[in-house]
């Protein structure tokens, strides 16, 4: 039987503060299993994006196996394999964001951002472009439909947005949104 | 007190309980701010009582549960066995995903401590000691906002041990989810919480309050209905239940979004107004447009066609039940008479669309998020979510075969009633209303010729064709 062998691709080490920060978290819950979500979370906050290695760092942690981590970053919709651009964007597709206009700011945000929307799909979500400053998700609802359509910056939400905005909303996001951490260094 | 102003008025029909603070002039999410405003007095109130009482005032209250199923808060809190010995916890479901529904939103991020109070209320009377906040990931600012707020409540020892010098002790976490929306499940919920995969459990026997979280009995709340905790125990059960109609007591707040002027947030009491009446205070429609169709309770309610008349059920002077015809417009926004009309109450998300919208479009975006949705466990729903998706698809690409309704229709009922969770009515619900309510426009795009159409593209669709070959990654089946 193949036996899975991990890509040993990105170093992954975790910084004093942040072992610090997962140690409190474990302390939330009678059980250590249930803190891996919040883990996987601080890990992708703290590297832009869960490797493998993070992977097998966290089933260690935790007292798991490594399919118990694998299984939650390929089943969950925001936690990603691969690092992502500067500043990663969410556009809502769904019902009432759709109406209000989102599927042509997906294209504007696409073209001036140069992101090639043919590489976009269900499997590779995650469109990057390729100066590494941009990358844009198509992703399901965002729970602010009185204010479609909207996006994410990084963390910052942008209702109301209309095509017209956009050049001036990049913008806008370079100064207010954190950049990625993995890219950050940039900045 | 000084009288409340706003930043963005309320509408004169509305009645704010729960939104008060929302869009309050001067208002922060500090402690300080909620305890000047009377914050944290019910809690102490409620903590003079005995838990039993406090678990009983909810009850008297019949406050329906405000996340979808519209169960009674007070019965679902009398589930947990009696004698049990194992721990017991609470759990603030905070994934609002339902497509339609923004209204916890606004609560978590302008009044996190109104619900935080409710949670303590609630934890005292079901003898809880943990509660968790289930956060959908993408709150990230919701998530710091509560975060703050329990570490306020914790220095005035609303939290912690001995609080308030009762013999009660609350610990109280923040737990963010990753995008799933099958999370808002209580049960997918509960595996979230574990650390597992959201697959939610089969029912019975696996009913929160008796075999809930770590196997404990537990108690999972929508925001809004936490919310109405605080309320009620201010009130009185008895004096809550005489807002709204009978058996939809309360207020209740309403999303509108779509095809309105002004689309947003309303809360009124339960019954009080109905439909038309929900548009108008939205605005009305867009200029020379006509209603066609309302979605009333979030995205997994049956569609609404406007110019259907429904029947419904009403007393009449005598006492007597009698049949009544009435038009969309007067269709009352309660739990009882959406039921009636085939539809839910839901979440309260009202989606709204006029004569401009294709409903086999629509039903497309719908189908498109319920098959990225499916968490994967049931075939029915796995394989058959991802089916209507495709079929619309083709629809709106006028490249549909003729019997395509038809397949539509029988790939959707065979998915409902057939699944562990209710995610599988949830999505063929819309798939079998809208086929059933606009057969017209099904029909004719079934029978419309090959041929794209680039006026109603679906970019996935678009990109499937041009895919490229999948890059070397670390794999599995799954979202």
């Amino acid at each position: 039987m193949d036996t899975f062998t991990p890509a040993k691709t990105d170093a992954f080490e975790v910084p004093k503060d942040l072992e610090k920060r997962i140690d409190e978290v474990i302390t939330h819950y009678p059980d250590k299993r249930s803190a891996a979500g919040m883990v996987l979370h601080y890990i992708q906050e703290h590297m832009g994006f869960i490797s493998d290695e993070a992977v097998f760092w966290t089933a260690e942690k935790l007292d798991l196996q490594p399919i118990n981590i694998l299984e939650l970053v390929t089943f969950y919709p925001m936690y990603r394999q691969h690092p992502v651009g500067k500043r990663h964007i969410r556009v809502c597709r769904t019902l009432s964001c759709a109406m209000c206009g989102s599927y042509e700011v997906l294209d504007k945000l696409c073209q001036e951002t140069g992101i090639d929307k043919t590489t976009m799909d269900h499997h590779h979500p995650i469109g990057i472009s390729a100066d590494g400053e941009w990358s844009i998700e198509f992703v399901e609802c965002l729970a602010s439909c009185g204010t479609a359509p909207v996006l994410m910056v990084e963390e910052e939400l942008f209702e109301n947005v209309t095509v017209e905005s956009i050049p001036d909303l990049l913008k806008k996001a370079r100064e207010k949104a954190e950049p990625n951490p993995i890219n950050a260094a940039q900045d | 007190m000084a009288a409340i102003t706003y930043t963005k008025k309320p509408h004169p029909k509305e009645r704010r309980m729960i939104f008060k603070n929302v869009d309050r002039k001067g208002w922060d999410p500090s402690i300080e701010t909620y305890i000047k405003d009377g914050g944290y007095e019910v809690l102490k109130k409620a903590l003079e009582m005995k838990p039993e009482d406090v678990a009983a005032e909810v009850k008297k209250s019949s406050v329906r549960g405000r996340g979808g199923a519209g169960f009674p808060a007070g019965v679902k809190w009398g589930f947990i066995p009696p004698n049990n010995e194992k721990p017991v916890y609470l759990v603030c479901n905070a994934d609002e995903s339902e497509p339609g529904t923004f209204k916890d939103r606004y609560i978590i991020h302008q009044d996190p401590h109104q619900m935080i109070e409710g949670m303590i209320i609630t934890a005292y009377a079901v003898g809880a000691k943990i509660a968790y906040i289930y956060i959908r990931g993408e709150f990230p600012e919701g998530a710091k906002i509560l975060e703050t707020a329990i570490e306020e409540a914790k220095k005035k020892n609303f939290l912690g041990k001995k609080i308030l010098g009762k013999n009660f002790e609350l610990e109280m976490y923040v737990h963010r989810g990753a995008g799933a929306y099958i999370c808002g499940e209580e049960t997918g919920l509960l595996e979230s919480l574990e650390g597992k995969r959201a697959y939610p459990r089969i029912k019975p026997p696996y009913f929160p309050a008796a075999l809930g979280l770590y196997m404990c009995p537990t108690i999972v709340n929508n925001v809004e209905t936490l919310c109405h905790v605080k309320h009620i125990l201010d009130m009185g059960g008895e004096e809550y239940a005489k807002i709204g109609r009978p058996n939809n007591t309360g207020t209740r707040i309403l999303c509108v979004s779509g095809d309105v002027q002004k689309p947003g947030y309303f809360e009124v009491e339960v019954g009080a107004i109905t439909m038309g009446e929900l548009i108008e205070m939205a605005g009305g429609m867009k200029e020379g447009r006509k209603l066609k169709a309302i979605i009333p309770g979030g995205s997994s309610a049956k569609v609404l066609r406007a110019d259907d008349r429904y029947k419904i059920k009403e007393k009449n002077d005598k006492g007597e039940e009698v049949e009544k015809e009435i038009g969309i417009e007067d269709i009352l926004l309660d739990f009882d008479t959406l039921a009636a009309v085939g539809s839910m109450a839901g979440s309260g998300g009202v989606i709204i669309m006029d004569d401009s919208r294709s409903m086999v479009w629509a039903l497309n975006n719908i189908n498109e998020f319920y098959a990225h949705e499916s968490c994967g466990q049931c075939t029915p729903c796995r394989e058959g979510s991802l089916w209507m998706k495709k079929i619309t698809d083709r629809l709106v690409h006028h490249r549909g075969a003729e019997d395509d309704p038809q397949t539509l229709t029988s790939v959707a009922d065979n998915i409902a009633g057939r699944t562990i969770c209710a995610f599988g009515e949830a999505c063929a619900w819309p798939t079998q209303s809208f086929v059933l309510k606009f057969p017209e426009e099904f029909e004719q795009a079934a029978k419309e010729g090959e041929g794209p159409d680039h006026e109603l593209r679906n970019f996935r669709t678009e990109a499937l064709a041009g895919m490229k070959p999948s890059q070397p990654q670390l794999t599995m089946a799954g979202s």
